[in-house]
């Protein structure tokens, strides 16, 4: 079994939901499909969707719900 | 009583232009700022600062918390809070009123009448300015499609808590009216915390333009004429100009004096923006009220190149008691004036917003040029708010040597690190329509996208 890390494609704020009161899009241990979204980060005012970029398990989140995130910076493990 | 110290609850351009006019007033000015924003322009250039969070907007120039707590801590008396962020938040309007600080802007109540799109219209038919045709709101898809017969299709369904262009779809047709109210109200439902939605007429090829008011404690409310901002993207500006071409003279008077019924109507006080569709044109143009912005524009400075007024210093003279420097006999309009809004976005990649380090800065000058920015050499634009950085504004004395200042300076202007929309406007400048003034609010994006 290996492991794949999705990361942040711009700088922002991390959420886990879609919304403040909706529920997460995946919690840890869940199963995803490459192209699923996973998280959002919004940069500038503008939300933009995290897609698990492999197919897996999600063994962890990297970052707290709003979260500052940086280019490039670690967001989710999953196992593959 | 004028004032002799204001926090402004804000950053970037629009708190240096607030910085700007306090100096010259004599009025102290404290700035607020975030973690991203510790060494930023607003902060170097006020006389002090306060810290009020961490680098996400909610943390930070969103907490109405954070924000009174700085104005008490710095002793001011009265609290600026510039466009966007709070300004039209009547619950923040009324902490500020409550604190015993004076707000740089209308009344709380204001604030709440004009911020409800429901009871603005309300408010409009009251003061026989006429509004787009619509309907009340409705609660069902049954009575949604009753009203749309009333107001004619196509319609466009609208959120009553939505605002910036935000929770607006259109409907054709009764079949398509079925599934959007639905949706609409979904919709509104989690965006705005409230599912209340109306109809409006979707007008034909309408321009946007929109008329600046000024008006005292002491029943003063003047007009400052208008502007003409139909060139949007997504329903935000990206160019202004001033005086709107092609206006017909009689259709810009009852705009006008449309816009000071408007504001004596709801008790108005300060400056602020009535926003207008304008269909058809000559002396056959109709207008009508859309909305009305209870705050200073970012557009503002347009009105204040033709006009020769400093919209900003009014503000704070009217917050400290004073009548308005002016009567109505004493606004003129004179020449020509264009706004650039220059946004940290590529307009290559549809435009993705690009925060960043600018590495190199070569602004415009020369005559009838002003650079509103908060950009300067070595600065970092952080990603956690709007991608608005910086404006220029050209005046001439006629629209064509504006359009010529307008390409001079735009040529002049270098920003280097990070994609700014600079290359748009330079091409935008080429287009017949802005040529030739005849533009409207479809025209940007039919371009954008051919």
């Amino acid at each position: 079994m290996g492991s794949h890390t999705i990361t942040s494609r711009t700088p922002g704020v991390f959420y886990h939901r879609p919304s403040p009161d909706a529920e997460p899009y995946v919690t840890e241990g869940a199963s995803v499909a490459e192209g699923d979204t996973v998280g959002l980060v919004e940069v500038m005012k503008t939300f933009h969707e995290v897609k698990a970029d492999a197919a897996g398990t999600v063994a962890k989140f990297l970052v707290e719900n709003e979260d500052e995130v940086t280019i490039g910076q670690d967001l989710v493990e999953l196992e593959t | 009583m004028s004032l002799s110290s204001v926090l402004i609850a804000n950053r970037g351009e629009i708190a240096l232009r607030v910085v700007r006019a306090c100096r010259e007033l004599g009025i102290r000015s404290v700035a607020v700022y975030s973690d991203a924003d510790a060494q930023a322009a607003h902060v170097r250039m006020a006389d002090d600062a306060v810290h009020v969070g961490k680098s996400s907007a909610s943390k930070s120039y969103l907490n109405e918390d954070a924000i009174l707590e700085a104005a008490r801590a710095s002793g001011v008396d009265a609290v600026h809070p510039g466009y966007g962020f709070l300004s039209e938040r009547p619950s923040f309007a009324a902490a500020v009123e409550e604190a015993g600080l004076t707000f740089v802007g209308p009344p709380s109540s204001v604030i709440a009448t004009m911020g409800d799109k429901a009871s603005a219209r309300a408010l409009a038919r009251r003061a026989g300015v006429p509004v787009v045709p619509g309907s009340d709101e409705v609660a069902s898809v049954e009575d949604a499609l009753a009203a749309a017969e009333e107001v004619g299709y196509p319609v466009l369904v609208k959120a009553s808590a939505g605002g910036g262009g935000r929770g607006i779809r259109p409907a054709a047709s009764a079949d398509e009216l079925r599934t959007v109210v639905a949706e609409a109200q979904r919709e509104a439902a989690s965006a705005f915390g409230s599912d209340k939605v109306y109809l409006e007429r979707a007008l034909q090829g309408p321009k946007h333009v929109e008329v600046q008011v000024l008006a005292d404690t002491h029943g003063g409310v003047v007009h400052c004429f208008e502007r003409e901002c139909s060139l949007q993207r997504r329903r935000q500006k990206i160019l202004e100009e001033a005086p709107a071409p092609g206006l017909d003279p009689s259709v810009r008077a009852s705009l006008c004096a449309a816009a000071v019924d408007l504001a004596r109507e709801v008790g108005y006080v300060g400056a602020g923006t009535v926003e207008f569709l304008v269909e058809g044109s000559g002396d056959e143009g109709e207008f009508f009220f859309i909305e009305m912005n209870t705050r200073i524009q970012v557009e503002h400075p347009i009105t204040e190149a033709v006009t020769g007024l400093d919209l900003v210093a009014e503000q704070l003279r009217v917050a400290g008691g004073a009548p308005l420097s002016v009567t109505q006999d004493d606004v003129v309009c004179r020449g020509a004036s264009i706004e650039f809004r220059v946004n940290a976005e590529d307009p290559d990649q549809d435009f993705l917003p690009s925060p960043g380090e600018v590495t190199r800065l070569e602004l415009p000058g020369g005559p009838g040029v002003r650079v509103d920015t908060a950009l300067m050499a070595g600065d970092v634009v952080p990603p956690f708010y709007d991608s608005l950085v910086a404006k220029l504004a050209v005046w001439a004395p006629t629209r064509e040597q504006a359009l010529a200042r307008g390409r001079r300076a735009l040529a002049e202007y270098r920003v280097e690190g990070l994609p700014t929309t600079i290359g748009l406007h330079r091409r935008l400048l080429d287009h017949p329509a802005v040529v030739d003034g005849t533009y409207d609010i479809t025209t940007l994006e039919t371009w954008l996208a051919g």
